[in-house]
């Protein structure tokens, strides 16, 4: 029982990893597939299509960055590892805004992002709002990343 | 199995869209002086096969190939698109037995672009053996032959397959799992209901006939359609008024032709929605219908060039295009 705390904090940091990376890898797949659709006929287009396939590729980068935090604040990237069961389930807290919503954001993203590679498909000239569009969904993963990283952060702090 | 979700092939076809007939593109069609001009500046566009001495049979036979050939490429299973073909497959069949009823030798009757092969049509009439055909067509065969061997009666044969083609394709629309496609099969029979009860309307034919015409579908009561087609012309009209077939009153008071226009044009408009789709079957069975819409449309284009019609009377027959 006394080594839960670090095994739940683990937990936080692998769910924020793996779920933000699934939803990115699943996003980023499905802008792909959109992106050689209109590339197999106009391959002209395939600069302005590969942002648009790109874009739900970061939650997967928040949630590596939020596992490399925790990591470092748990102690498992060096120092100690003893953390007492009650921080622990607050690391876990802490990581699951970003292990959540980034996975959720990736794919409503995702499913922006194909839209966008349509319009782009059509309209060209309009890539930068296809890219807005898109690009709006990712506040929600910024939001989610912020809180991770405040409540990680200010959890070492604490005294229990 | 996991269900396919056509996001490459539906971003593929929103780039092919471009290269779809705009209005625009009819009216500088509309402009050529002649069906060569027509035909010239068809072949400017990339139709048929760039050669100077296509026939506009040829072309428009090369536009579908390609269409279908395209499809092929962008879809594995093929069979989702079976509701577009059983109407070949039927006037296949009603070949095959009017030929295998009376014998005629040379004309080119059937049509090749259907689920199953006409050959296979063929032995099946002339040996009896309608196990080879699925048993829907299968019983729908045996007893239009049956029928047509003992009353002579050709348009009862035609009558018997035509019901069987049209629950087909209901039935396929069902079936399908895509709101587009049981639209189309829905739109299809209820438009075939409509003309035939106008027809027999005009023809003066018995309840029982109609009755054994009309395909039942959701959108339309076919007893309360086939009570009005024998009554009048305006029974028809006034029943169709009340459903959400209302607006091709004013198109059958107008001509036959006003009609099939209608029919057209209201599916090019309820296909408009799957412009905005980019991950199902819709798009790709949307940019299908949009390319026989407009085959359709240059058929119409180029035989009233080539017969002199009015420019008026042409854009009167013009089909709405898809984008």
């Amino acid at each position: 029982m006394d080594n839960l705390g670090i095994v739940f904090a683990l937990l936080g940091a692998v769910l924020a990893a793996l779920m933000s990376g699934i939803g990115s890898a699943i996003g980023v797949g499905m802008g792909g597939e959109a992106a050689a659709g209109v590339c197999t006929d106009d391959p002209s287009k395939f600069g302005k299509v590969l942002i648009l396939q790109l874009l739900p590729g970061t939650q997967g980068i928040y949630g590596l960055l939020i596992a490399f935090i925790t990591l470092s604040q748990i102690g498992i990237l060096g120092g100690s590892g003893d953390i007492s069961l009650a921080k622990g389930l607050l690391y876990l807290a802490g990581c699951l805004p970003m292990a959540f919503v980034g996975y959720w954001s990736a794919l409503k993203q995702a499913k922006s992002a194909v839209s966008g590679i349509s319009l782009v498909a059509k309209r060209p000239d309009q890539s930068g709002k296809a890219i807005i569009f898109a690009a709006m969904v990712e506040t929600y993963a910024i939001l989610a990343l912020l809180v991770s990283i405040l409540a990680i952060t200010g959890i070492g702090g604490l005294n229990i | 199995m996991a269900k396919p979700d056509y996001i490459y092939a539906a971003a593929r076809i929103r780039a092919k869209e471009l290269s779809c007939f705009s209005t625009s593109t009819l009216e500088q069609l509309m402009a050529c002086k002649s069906d060569e001009e027509c035909l010239r500046l068809l072949g400017e566009k990339g139709w048929g096969d760039g050669s100077a001495r296509q026939t506009p049979e040829s072309l428009l036979e090369q536009e579908r190939n390609k269409t279908w050939d395209q499809l092929r490429e962008l879809v594995e299973d093929m069979h989702i698109f079976d509701v577009f073909l059983y109407a070949n497959d039927y006037h296949n069949l009603k070949a095959a037995i009017k030929e295998n009823y009376a014998p005629s030798h040379g004309a080119d009757i059937y049509n090749p672009n259907g689920t199953i092969d006409p050959t296979l049509l063929r032995q099946a009439v002339e040996s009896h053996d309608f196990s080879l055909l699925p048993p829907a067509m299968a019983d729908a065969a045996e007893e239009a032959l049956s029928t047509l061997r003992e009353t002579g009666d050709g348009q009862l044969c035609d009558i018997i397959l035509d019901h069987a083609a049209l629950r087909a394709v209901a039935d396929a629309g069902k079936a399908s799992g895509s709101e587009l496609l049981a639209f189309y099969a829905e739109h299809t029979v209820a438009c075939a209901d409509i003309k035939i009860a106008v027809r027999c309307q005009r023809t003066g034919k018995s309840l029982a006939f109609v009755q054994r015409a009309l395909v039942p579908c959701d959108t339309l009561d076919v007893s309360q359609l086939a009570q009005a087609s024998v009554e009048s012309f305006d029974a028809i009209c006034d029943y169709l008024a009340r459903t959400d077939y209302e607006g091709a009153v004013e198109a059958l008071s107008h001509s036959a032709s006003a009609f099939e226009r209608w029919c057209d044009n209201r599916l090019i408009q309820k296909i408009q929605p799957q412009k905005y789709e980019t991950s199902s079957i819709g798009p790709l069975a949307a940019w299908l219908l949009a390319r026989e819409n407009e085959i359709k449309t240059v058929r119409i284009l180029l035989s009233g060039k080539r017969n002199g019609l009015s420019d008026d009377a042409i854009r009167e027959r013009l089909r709405e295009m898809y984008v």
